[in-house]
């Protein structure tokens, strides 16, 4: 059951197969063998899990299912989950118990989907390797030495595993994409208020983006589906209709116009990983797809850009974390200054705190201009690259990361290092462009992930691309060893 | 710019931050080297380039003016660290 | 040394809407701590703004009362400070770009002159909760109800000159929101509260001097009493050769006196940026006209016309404009008589006035209707009652025994107006008081009173007092 796509465990469901509960056990099952070695998941709620396949299987025996009812998915521990724990992955939120559902699991949860548990991450979703999370780190299934990516790892992990057929994700810098591409699964980051930012924890507000992690770009429409929509909760949110993305997952692909930009295949990138990329680029060529050589100029300063934006929001949405409403609050404060600074002192790991004070000095007077102003500036001048660029072409391919997973501990002591690794992703959350990162070979037993970049909106069009490549190649069928 | 100790205090005291001594020295140099990626945006002239807060040229949607939540005390307090008679509990504030 | 003073207001007018600026709590005052505040409120993680239509309505409103700029884009900012009363450690505000700047409004001097006060800008902004300082084992309470409750910041230019300027100043804009009908102005409440900018400089002089910000002024006589001491504590302190430090001081309203908040001395740096949860808010021509469509006549211009128009003083238009409701109760009035404006006011300014202070009522609750009013009005204008009859008409109305004709019948309290039936009635006083008549005659003026009190008391006050006065005149010197 666990290789099965959701397109064909919802056939299951729908023929009598098998239950959502029977379902629901062996994935849980699955996480009680397997998880120990990933730590992949931070909560495994097992009986509300069981309670809503039950719930699932009424309703399906009611005749009221829909595509995705009674599908267990592991959803990233940053949305809240009422009743259940939500920690992004920080001591700060250890014992946090959120009073409402995020928007995304309110969808699941309506689609009738069986959340099997809350995946580990980077203390809040900081961190492209999941070494930051107060939980530890999660390992890569493909070899347990190396980083499963960031900051949605644990998510990529469980879904390349099988320990759940689908997860959620979050993408501020690449943290759907990235893991995705060092798991060796399908990840799509949409357009910047395709879906509903309520209820998952802020990290970035004008980045921050949720979206499906699966085996497959059919199954990532399937998913998409069911997270996308205007809510009104959310102000960025936008109103306009979801396409059915499955629909148009057919079109064959002649004529298509993808763009390689030249700053993505220059120095700093594996030779190996680029190798992959290209042999993928020659497949779509293959299905009749025409390739042109782009320019995006200023990719290089999409990580410093970065590194302004992200901190500056980081370390003003955090500040509601002060040990006085929920989460962690230090022992005996002796007075309210020392409540606050060691709540936060002791309740942030320390690439959050690196983070928040980033922020803090490039927002503090005397500062602002040069470091926020400057940075809003530059996203402006990304942002033109990609508009200037798809007037040209379809969609813009890529490595999703310069290199394949790299070791646990690797980077670990230079941020800075850490940070060069999402050079290829962060351009598209400044700019609010969907971006995905699907499978496309390995660099010995390491993934490789190919980046595809839309235009604003375009995800059918994305998960259309995606879905042909992976009709006439089998990387995205690999699994780990050791799972079975 | 390469921050000092005491940059680093200043930081963390407006960021409300508990940072042990012992740890300062290594936050200056990791945030100083944060600092010199990012100052590469110093190389690029953005004068005269409007700057872009939101991904998306669009803007406010307004709601209605309605009441539509109710209380929910108990509910949000049960996660609360220090409460009393229905009020959050901090050490005294002094004004 | 002359010295002068610099004044300038920071107005918080809480708008009058029924859920908050960001989210769809209550904003009702009172209710038991925490019970209005909801996820977005407490600032829970994940929670989003989303604003709320009415304030902008309102805050529109109030630009064009003022002649100000409606900004066709305004932004809101973020205000980062920790403090516990502010749950999400930032305070959702507006900060390069308000709603509206650039206004203006006018204020009388004592001397009947008029002088423009300039409104820099006012801008959109939550409101942060309420510490409660009561002991809880040495800790405080924080009650988050008012967290986000909408507030709009009215900033003056330093245009005033006295506190009774800025006393001016601050209750022509309290009666203008309440007017507009955006703020319910109650200062009790906190639903009106002001922070005053003082400064004071050698007359002649140019440049503005340091200012000292006193915070917690929240009546009119208090902030006539705040400044009046921080000028004095200002102008003794150059003179002994000292410098007035920027910062922000307490006005303590039981010692008199404004003192330096130290908790608070340490440098604010609020960090503002764009808030990425908010999109630019664009108000369209169309949307400013529809509210322009709504606007009231406003105080100042109804003023005016009710000297015009009713031939007011300056002094009674001004009471009767100094609320909308009263301003409309008067005017139904006399649109309902028809005729005598000022007789009118007089009893919307006096016994109607009288009774509502004095049962603690707000003219929308008059017990007495602008109907009831006017029928007694035309009462006295038909002679059907006098003046003082029409007191105690008054009186049964208020309290409920119908209106005007019907309380005049049931009591009989129908003026005497038969020539014969008066005559009778002296006849038959003067008749029994022969040695007082013999006085009058002999030159004892006074007693004409005597006669005019017995002659009411016979017809129990309702002889028509100008025919008695007559008669009574003719028969006494006859």
């Amino acid at each position: 059951m666990h290789n099965k796509t959701l397109a064909e465990l919802s056939a299951g469901l729908t023929a009598g197969a098998f239950s959502s509960v029977e379902l629901t056990r062996h994935f849980l099952e699955r996480i009680a063998r397997f998880d120990g070695q990933l730590n992949s998941f931070i909560t495994v709620s097992v009986e509300s899990a069981l309670a809503q396949a039950a719930a699932a299987d009424a309703r399906r025996s009611r005749g009221e299912a829909g595509p995705l009812t009674g599908i267990p998915l592991a959803q990233k521990d940053i949305f809240c989950t009422n009743g259940v724990r939500t920690s992004c992955a920080s001591k700060m939120l250890d014992s946090f118990v959120a009073p409402y559902d995020a928007t995304v699991v309110a969808q699941c949860n309506a689609a009738g989907m069986v959340m099997l548990g809350k995946t580990n991450m980077d203390e809040f979703a900081m961190g492209s390797s999941n070494e930051t999370s107060f939980y530890g780190p999660v390992k890569n299934p493909w070899d347990t030495a190396a980083v499963p990516g960031g900051s949605s790892g644990g998510s990529a992990a469980a879904v390349a595993a099988r320990l759940a057929p689908a997860a959620t994700g979050t993408d501020t810098g690449g943290s759907i994409r990235q893991p995705a591409a060092l798991c060796g699964i399908s990840g799509i980051k949409p357009t910047y208020g395709r879906v509903s930012r309520y209820g998952m924890i802020a990290f970035a507000s004008s980045l921050d983006q949720a979206g499906p992690m699966a085996r497959t770009a059919e199954d990532c429409a399937l998913l998409l589906g069911a997270m996308a929509g205007f809510d009104p909760r959310d102000s960025t949110s936008v109103e306009r209709s979801v396409p059915d993305y499955r629909a148009a997952l057919g079109q064959d692909l002649k004529g298509l116009k993808i763009g390689l930009p030249q700053e993505y295949f220059g120095a700093g990138l594996d030779p190996a990983v680029g190798a992959a990329v290209d042999a993928a680029i020659d497949e779509y060529r293959r299905l009749g797809a025409e390739v042109v050589e782009i320019s995006l100029p200023n990719t290089g300063l999409a990580v410093p850009t970065y590194y302004v934006v992200a901190p500056a929001e980081c370390s003003s949405n955090l500040s509601r974390m002060d040990g006085v409403r929920f989460g962690y609050r230090c022992e005996n404060p002796k007075d309210l200054e020392d409540l606050y600074k060691r709540s936060r002192g002791e309740g942030f790991g320390a690439e959050v705190k690196r983070r928040i004070m980033i922020g803090t000095y490039a927002l503090s007077a005397g500062y602002y201009d040069a470091y926020y102003l400057k940075a809003q500036q530059m996203r402006q001048l990304i942002s033109d690259d990609f508009k200037r660029a798809f007037e040209q072409v379809d969609v813009i391919m890529g490595p999703t990361s310069p290199t394949v997973a790299f070791n646990i501990g690797e980077k670990t002591a230079d941020p800075v290092a850490m940070y060069l690794a999402d050079v290829y992703t962060i351009a598209a959350n400044l700019a609010g462009l969907p971006g995905m990162s699907i499978p496309a070979g390995f660099v010995g037993n390491r993934p490789v992930g190919l980046q595809l970049i839309g235009n604003y909106f375009d995800e059918a069009r994305l998960l259309n691309v995606a879905h042909q490549y992976q009709q006439v190649t089998d990387w995205h069928q690999r699994m780990p060893q050791g799972f079975e | 710019m390469a921050l000092e100790r005491k940059d680093v205090e200043n930081i963390a005291h407006l960021a409300r931050l508990a940072i042990s001594e012992a740890d300062i020295p290594e936050y200056a140099r990791n945030l100083s080297n944060i600092l010199a990626l990012v100052e590469q945006m110093s190389a690029v002239d953005t004068a005269g380039v409007h700057p872009m807060a939101h991904p998306l040229d669009a803007t406010q949607r307004l709601r209605e003016d309605a009441v539509t939540e109710t209380d929910q005390r108990d509910h949000f307090q049960a996660i609360a660290p220090a409460v009393e008679a229905g009020l959050y509990l901090v050490p005294k504030v002094i004004e | 040394m002359e010295w002068e003073t610099v004044i300038g207001l920071e107005i918080h007018a809480q708008l009058a809407t029924k859920s908050k600026i960001f989210s769809g709590a209550s904003t009702a005052f009172g209710a038991a701590p925490n019970t209005q505040a909801c996820a977005v409120d407490l600032g829970l993680p994940g929670v989003l703004p989303v604003l709320n239509r009415e304030v902008v309505r309102m805050a529109t409103k109030f630009g064009l009362a003022i002649n100000a700029t409606v900004a066709e884009r305004s932004v809101f900012a973020r205000k980062n400070y920790f403090y516990p009363d502010l749950p999400k450690g930032y305070q959702i505000s507006q900060y390069e770009l308000p709603i509206v700047a650039h206004g203006h409004i006018d204020i009388e001097l004592e001397d009947g002159t008029t002088k423009r006060i300039g409104v820099t800008r006012a801008h959109l902004e939550e409101d942060a909760g309420k510490s409660l300082h009561e002991d809880f084992h040495g800790m405080t309470g924080i009650d988050l109800n008012r967290a986000g409750t909408p507030l709009l910041e009215i900033v003056s230019e330093p245009d005033m000159r006295s506190a009774q300027e800025a006393v001016a100043y601050m209750k022509r804009i309290h009666e203008l929101v309440r007017y507009i009908e955006i703020c319910d102005g109650n200062m009790q409440e906190g639903s009106f509260r002001c922070d005053a900018n003082v400064s004071v400089r050698p007359k002649g002089q140019k440049e503005f001097g340091t200012r000292a910000e006193l915070k917690n002024i929240n009546s009119f006589r208090f902030v006539e009493k705040a400044i009046d001491y921080e000028v004095e504590r200002q102008i003794a302190l150059i003179e002994s050769g000292g410098k007035v430090v920027q910062e922000t001081r307490l006005y303590d309203p039981d010692r008199d006196e404004t003192r330096s908040m130290r908790a608070k001395e340490e440098a604010n740096d609020y960090r503002y940026f764009p808030d990425p949860d908010l999109l630019p808010v664009v108000i369209e021509p169309s949307f400013i006209e529809a509210v322009r469509a709504t606007l009231p006549e406003l105080p100042e211009a109804r003023r005016r016309r009710f000297v015009s128009e009713y031939g007011l003083s300056n002094y009674d238009a001004d009471f009767l404009t100094a609320s909308r409701p009263l301003a409309d109760y008067y005017e139904d009035v006399v649109k309902s008589v028809g005729a005598e404006a000022k007789l009118c006011a007089n009893w919307v300014m006096g016994d109607l006035s009288a009774n509502l202070n004095r049962d603690g009522k707000e003219i929308t609750d008059s017990p007495v209707s602008t109907e009831q009013l006017a029928g007694m009005i035309r009462r006295i204008l038909d002679n059907t009652i006098s003046g003082k009859i029409a007191k105690e008409v008054f009186e049964a109305m208020w309290n409920g025994e119908g209106d005007a004709d019907a309380v005049i019948d049931k009591k009989g309290l129908r003026q005497i107006t038969d020539s014969g039936a008066i005559e009778k009635i002296i006849d038959d006083i003067l008749a029994a008081n022969p040695d007082n008549v013999a006085a009058y005659r002999s030159g004892k003026d006074k007693l004409f009173g005597f006669f005019v009190g017995q002659a009411m008391k016979a017809t129990q006050g309702k002889a028509n007092p100008q025919q008695l006065n007559d008669l009574l005149k003719k028969k006494l010197s006859g």
